[in-house]
C-alpha cells in the first residue's frame, strides 16, 4: 500500500473521530471555540506522532521478543504517559513558546483513547516503522481536521435559534452525527 | 509470568529514571510561593474561582492576577494564609452564601400533571415546569445533586433548604437551577442588586422605592427573629426608625391581602423592629466589606446623603458627609416636626450610621466653605450631591413681602432648630398648600398655641397630595380646611404687617396634565380671612445658588425645575464624578425615594471607583410592576382585622410636641406579621392551609 493511500485512508476514510468514534471526549469538550480546537489539534498531532513511534518501538523490540503481546495495553499506557510527561518538561525548558501554546492540552491527552487507539491500529495492522509513523500522523491530522471543522460549525450554531430541548450538547451530538455521515462518503476510496 | 513482571518493572523503572533525570535536566525555576499558595488552597479543583484547577489559581495569585481571597472553598482562613504568603492584605473575603428564595407550597395552580420528569431542568423545558408560578422553585432538587459539599437538603415541604454552615458558596447550585431561584451572592452583591423583571418579587417589594425585601422581614418578625428582620431591612434602608414613622407606605396599597381584606400594616411592623432595636439599648452589628480607602464626599446629610454614605461604607469605601446645618438628618430633622419624628430617635439613627466609620463635618456649606472643585483637589474621588429641595416656591401674589408672611420649610426648620421646639407665632394663621409640608405646618402651629389655624388649598380634599393619615390627624386636631381657595393677595394692616388674605373661590374643571381636575375661579367670589400670620407651603425646589462658585458650573446640567439632571437608573450627572439623588434630583418626594436613590448612587459610585462601566440593568424595574403579578382577586383569604395604629388622644397631643403615633406591642406585631401572605416566597395560602 502506498503512503499516499495510507495517509488519505487515515485522514478521511478511517477518520479516528468520525469513522472510528474514538476520542469523542476532547472532540466534544474542546470544540466550543475555534482557538481551543486549533490548540488541541496541534497538541494531538504532536503527541500522537511521538506516541506512535515509541509504542511501535516498544511493541517490536520489547513485547514481541519476550512474548508479552498480551500486556500491550498496560505497557502502552505506561509508555505514553511517561512520554507526555517527558515532552512537557522538555518543552517547558527548551521551547517555552510552544509550551505556552500546547501546555494545557498536553496532560489532557495523556491517555486519550484516540492516541491509544491509533497506536493499537499501528501494531494490529502490522505496519512497518515508516508506515506506523505516517499513519500516526495521518490519524492525528484526521482528528485535527474533524475537530476544527466541528468547532467551526459549533461557532455558527451559537448564532442559530436552536429549540430549547436541543441546546448545547444535544445539538452538538446531532451535528457530530451529521458530520460523521458526510465522512461515510469516503468509504471505499482506499 | 516472571518474565512479564520483570519486563514491566524494567519498563516502569526506565520511564521513572528518564523522568527523574529529565526533571533535573529540564528544571525550570518556578516561584516557590506558587507551591505554598497552592498548599493553602482547598485542593478540590472545583473551578469555582474561574481558573482551571488549584495550581492555575495559585499561579494567578502569585502573578498578581487574582486576589488572595480567590479560593472560595478554603474561605476566609485560606485567604488569610495565602495573603500571609504573599505579604498582602487579605482583602475582601466576604462569605458567599447560597439562598433559596422560594419556601415552597402549593398555592399556584398546576398547568399539567406529568409523572415522567425527575429533574428541574427537564421540567423547566416543558413549558417552564408544571406550576403556573413562573418564579417559584420546581422542587426536583437539581441543586441538591449539584452540591459537592452536601449543603443543600430537601426540606420537609419538598423544597430545597440550604445549610448556611456547610455552604461554601461555590455557585454550582446557582448554575444547576434553571429558574434563578437559588442565588449565590456576597453581601456587597446583595447590596448592589436592584429589582429586576425576572426576580421573584412580591407586589409590595416591587412598589417600595427602597426595594426592601418586605415578605422576608415580616417572616423574621413572625418567627421572633428581630435582629434578622432589622438586617433584612438594613440591606435596603438604613433609616428604618425614620421610615417606620413617616413613610406613607406605598407598599401597602399593593398588598395582596388588601385586595380581599385590609392590607398588612407593613410600616408599623418596620417601626416595631426598628424601635425594638433602639429600646434594646444594643446596636445590632452591621457588617461592612473590607476597607478600600477610597474617599467619597457626600454633600448633604439628609436621607439621600445618609443612605449613600451608609451603602458606600458597607461596600468598604470611606465617605465623608458635609452638612450645612448644625445637625444631621436634613429635611427629616428640619422639615418633619418633632411630634412625627422626635429628635432623639433621629439622633440615635444617625449615630448608628456614623458609627460604621463615616466622617461628618457639620456647619459646612457648599459654595461657602468648600466647592466641588476644592473637594476634588483634597483627594475625594467622587461626589454625591444630596442637597435636597429647600427653596420654597413663592405664591406669586402681591403682598408677599409683608411682615408675618412665612415660607413653609423656613418655618418648620426654625421650629426644629430652636432648643425648646417653640417659636413665637400668631393667633390666627393660614397655611397655603395641600402637601405634607402644609399639614406639618398646621399641626405644628396648633401645638405652638395658635387658636385658629386654616389650611387653604385650591382643589378639594381628594386631590390633596398629603398622606391620608396626616389629613385625618389634622382634621381631628381641629384644623379648618378651606378647599377650592386660590389666594389673590395678602392684605396688610397699613403698617406693613400681614392682616389677612384674600382668596378666590374655585370650582373644578377639566383634568389637566397631572390628571387632576383643574380648578377654575368663580367670578366675584373674593373672600378675606383675617390673620396675623401667613405661611406659604406650596412646594419646594433645590436651592442651586451654592453652585455659583463652581469652575465647571456650565457643565452641570440642570432641569427646568432647577433640579440636577441625572440618569434615572444610574443617578449619574453630566460630570463624570458627580452623582445625585433625593429631592435635589427628583424635586420634593418621599424619604424612602431618597433612600432608594442614595443606594442607586452608591452602586454607581462603587462602579466608578472600581473602574467598571457605570450602568444599571436593562431589566431594572424602578417601581414598575411585573406583568401578571398584580392580581384582581386572591381566593381563600379569611379576613383578619388589621392592627390599628396606637396614637395619643387629641387633647393630650395638641399641647405638646410629644410623638403622636405610638409603636405597636410585640403581641400585635406577631399577630400582624401572621397576616402576611408571604407572596413570592411561600406558595400557599396561610389562611386556607
Amino acid at each position: 500500500m502506498g503512503y499516499i493511500e495510507l495517509i488519505i485512508g487515515c485522514i478521511f476514510v478511517n477518520n479516528i473521530v468520525l469513522a472510528q468514534f474514538l476520542g469523542q471526549c476532547p472532540f466534544m469538550g474542546t470544540s466550543k471555540k475555534m482557538e481551543t480546537a486549533v490548540g488541541m489539534s496541534m497538541a494531538v498531532i504532536f503527541v500522537l506522532v511521538m506516541a506512535g513511534v515509541i509504542t511501535w518501538l516498544t511493541y517490536h523490540f520489547v513485547l514481541v521478543p519476550f512474548s508479552l503481546v498480551y500486556l500491550r495495553t498496560i505497557a502502552f499506557i505506561l509508555v505514553i504517559a511517561s512520554l507526555v510527561q517527558f515532552v512537557e518538561m522538555f518543552l517547558k525548558k527548551s521551547i517555552p513558546g510552544l509550551y505556552a501554546g500546547l501546555g494545557i492540552f498536553l496532560p489532557l491527552i495523556t491517555t486519550n483513547c484516540a492516541v491509544m487507539g491509533a497506536c493499537i491500529f499501528n501494531v494490529d495492522k502490522e505496519y512497518n516503522f515508516l508506515q506506523a509513523l505516517v499513519s500516526s500522523f495521518g490519524y492525528a491530522v484526521g482528528f485535527g481536521l474533524a475537530l476544527i471543522l466541528f468547532a467551526g460549525v459549533r461557532e455558527r450554531i451559537l448564532l442559530a435559534r436552536v429549540p430549547k430541548p436541543l441546546q448545547d450538547t444535544s445539538i452538538a451530538l446531532v451535528t457530530a452525527g451529521v458530520l460523521s455521515l458526510t465522512f461515510f462518503a469516503f468509504r471505499g476510496m482506499v | 509470568m516472571i518474565t512479564a513482571v520483570v519486563v514491566m518493572l524494567s519498563i516502569g523503572g526506565l520511564c521513572g529514571i528518564i523522568l527523574s533525570v529529565a526533571s533535573k535536566v529540564f528544571y525550570v525555576y518556578e516561584d516557590p510561593r506558587i507551591a505554598e499558595v497552592e498548599y493553602f488552597m482547598s485542593g478540590a479543583n472545583c473551578g469555582g474561582c474561574g481558573y482551571a484547577g488549584c495550581s492555575a489559581a495559585a499561579v494567578a495569585v502569585v502573578e498578581g492576577k487574582a486576589a488572595p481571597s480567590i479560593c472560595i472553598v478554603g474561605g476566609s482562613e485560606s485567604a488569610i494564609n495565602i495573603a500571609g504568603v504573599m505579604g498582602l492584605d487579605p482583602g475582601t473575603a466576604e462569605p458567599l452564601l447560597s439562598l433559596n428564595h422560594c419556601l415552597g407550597g402549593d398555592r399556584a395552580d398546576d398547568k399539567f400533571d406529568y409523572a415522567g420528569v425527575n429533574s428541574c431542568k427537564a421540567a423547566d423545558l416543558l413549558f417552564g415546569g408544571k406550576r403556573e408560578c413562573r418564579v417559584g422553585c420546581i422542587g426536583y432538587g437539581d441543586c441538591i445533586r449539584s452540591c459537592k459539599f452536601d449543603a443543600i437538603d430537601m426540606g420537609p415541604d419538598g423544597f430545597p433548604v440550604v445549610n448556611e454552615i456547610t455552604c461554601v458558596g461555590c455557585g454550582a447550585c446557582e448554575q444547576a437551577c434553571p429558574k434563578n431561584i437559588i442565588t449565590v451572592r456576597t453581601m456587597s452583591q446583595r447590596l448592589l442588586h436592584f429589582n429586576e423583571e425576572d426576580d421573584a418579587l412580591a407586589p409590595c417589594q416591587q412598589t417600595c422605592p427602597a426595594e426592601i425585601d418586605i415578605p422576608r422581614y415580616i417572616d423574621h418578625i413572625r418567627k421572633g427573629e428581630y435582629e434578622a428582620a432589622v438586617h433584612t431591612i438594613k440591606e435596603r434602608n438604613p433609616l428604618l426608625l425614620t421610615c417606620g414613622r413617616v413613610c406613607p407606605h406605598p407598599c401597602e396599597d399593593y398588598c395582596r391581602r388588601g385586595i380581599e381584606d385590609e392590607p398588612v400594616s407593613i410600616n408599623q411592623l418596620k417601626r416595631f423592629v426598628a424601635d425594638h432595636e433602639m429600646n434594646s439599648g444594643r446596636r445590632y452589628p452591621v457588617p461592612c466589606a473590607a476597607d478600600t480607602g477610597r474617599k467619597v464626599a457626600i454633600i448633604g446629610g439628609g436621607p439621600a446623603g445618609l443612605s449613600c454614605a451608609y451603602f458606600l461604607r458597607r461596600l468598604g469605601h470611606s465617605p465623608t458627609i458635609f452638612e450645612a446645618m448644625p445637625r444631621l438628618g436634613g429635611i427629616t430633622r428640619y422639615g418633619i416636626p418633632e411630634y412625627r419624628l422626635p429628635d432623639d430617635v433621629l439622633d440615635w439613627e444617625c449615630q448608628g450610621i456614623l458609627d460604621l466609620g463615616i466622617e461628618c463635618h457639620l456647619n459646612t456649606q457648599l459654595g461657602e466653605d468648600f466647592t466641588f472643585d476644592s473637594l476634588m483637589k483634597e483627594g475625594y474621588e467622587a461626589i454625591f450631591a444630596g442637597i435636597g429641595a429647600w427653596k420654597d416656591y413663592t405664591l406669586n401674589i402681591p403682598g408677599e413681602e409683608f411682615d408675618g408672611v412665612w415660607q413653609g420649610i423656613n418655618f418648620l426648620s426654625q421650629v426644629a432648630g430652636s432648643p425648646e421646639k417653640r417659636i413665637p407665632v400668631g393667633n390666627k394663621v393660614a397655611v397655603v398648600g395641600g402637601g405634607n409640608s402644609a399639614i406639618d405646618c398646621v399641626r405644628t402651629l396648633k401645638r405652638l398655641g395658635c387658636e385658629e389655624v386654616y389650611i387653604l388649598y385650591r382643589r378639594t380634599r381628594n386631590e390633596m397630595p398629603a398622606n391620608e393619615v396626616e389629613i385625618v390627624a389634622a382634621e381631628h386636631e381641629g384644623i379648618k380646611f378651606q378647599f377650592l381657595a386660590a389666594p389673590v393677595r395678602v392684605v396688610d394692616d397699613g403698617n406693613g404687617k400681614v392682616a389677612g388674605i384674600e382668596y378666590l373661590q374655585m370650582e373644578l374643571g377639566e383634568p389637566d396634565a397631572s390628571g387632576r381636575r383643574r380648578p377654575v375661579p368663580i367670578e366675584g367670589s373674593e373672600t378675606i380671612i383675617e390673620l396675623d400670620m401667613l405661611i406659604s407651603a406650596i412646594s419646594q425646589q433645590p436651592d442651586l445658588s451654592c453652585l455659583e462658585r463652581e469652575p465647571e458650573k456650565d457643565k452641570i446640567a440642570i432641569t427646568r425645575w432647577s433640579t440636577f439632571d441625572n440618569d434615572e437608573e444610574t443617578v449619574h450627572c453630566s460630570l463624570p464624578w458627580l452623582f445625585t439623588a433625593g429631592d435635589a434630583a427628583t424635586g420634593p418626594s418621599l424619604v424612602v425615594d431618597a433612600i432608594g436613590g442614595g443606594r442607586r448612587a452608591a452602586r454607581s459610585i462603587h462602579q466608578f471607583l472600581t473602574g467598571e462601566e457605570i450602568q444599571g440593568s436593562p431589566k431594572s424595574l424602578r417601581k414598575k410592576h411585573i406583568d401578571g403579578t398584580i392580581f384582581k382577586t386572591v381566593p381563600g383569604i379569611v379576613p383578619k382585622r388589621r392592627t390599628p395604629m396606637p396614637e395619643l388622644e387629641v387633647a393630650e397631643r395638641i399641647t405638646s410636641m410629644v410623638e403622636v403615633d405610638q409603636v405597636i406591642a410585640e403581641t400585635d406585631a406577631r399577630y400582624e406579621s401572621g397576616r402576611c401572605l408571604q407572596c413570592c416566597r411561600l406558595c400557599y395560602n396561610p389562611d386556607a392551609g
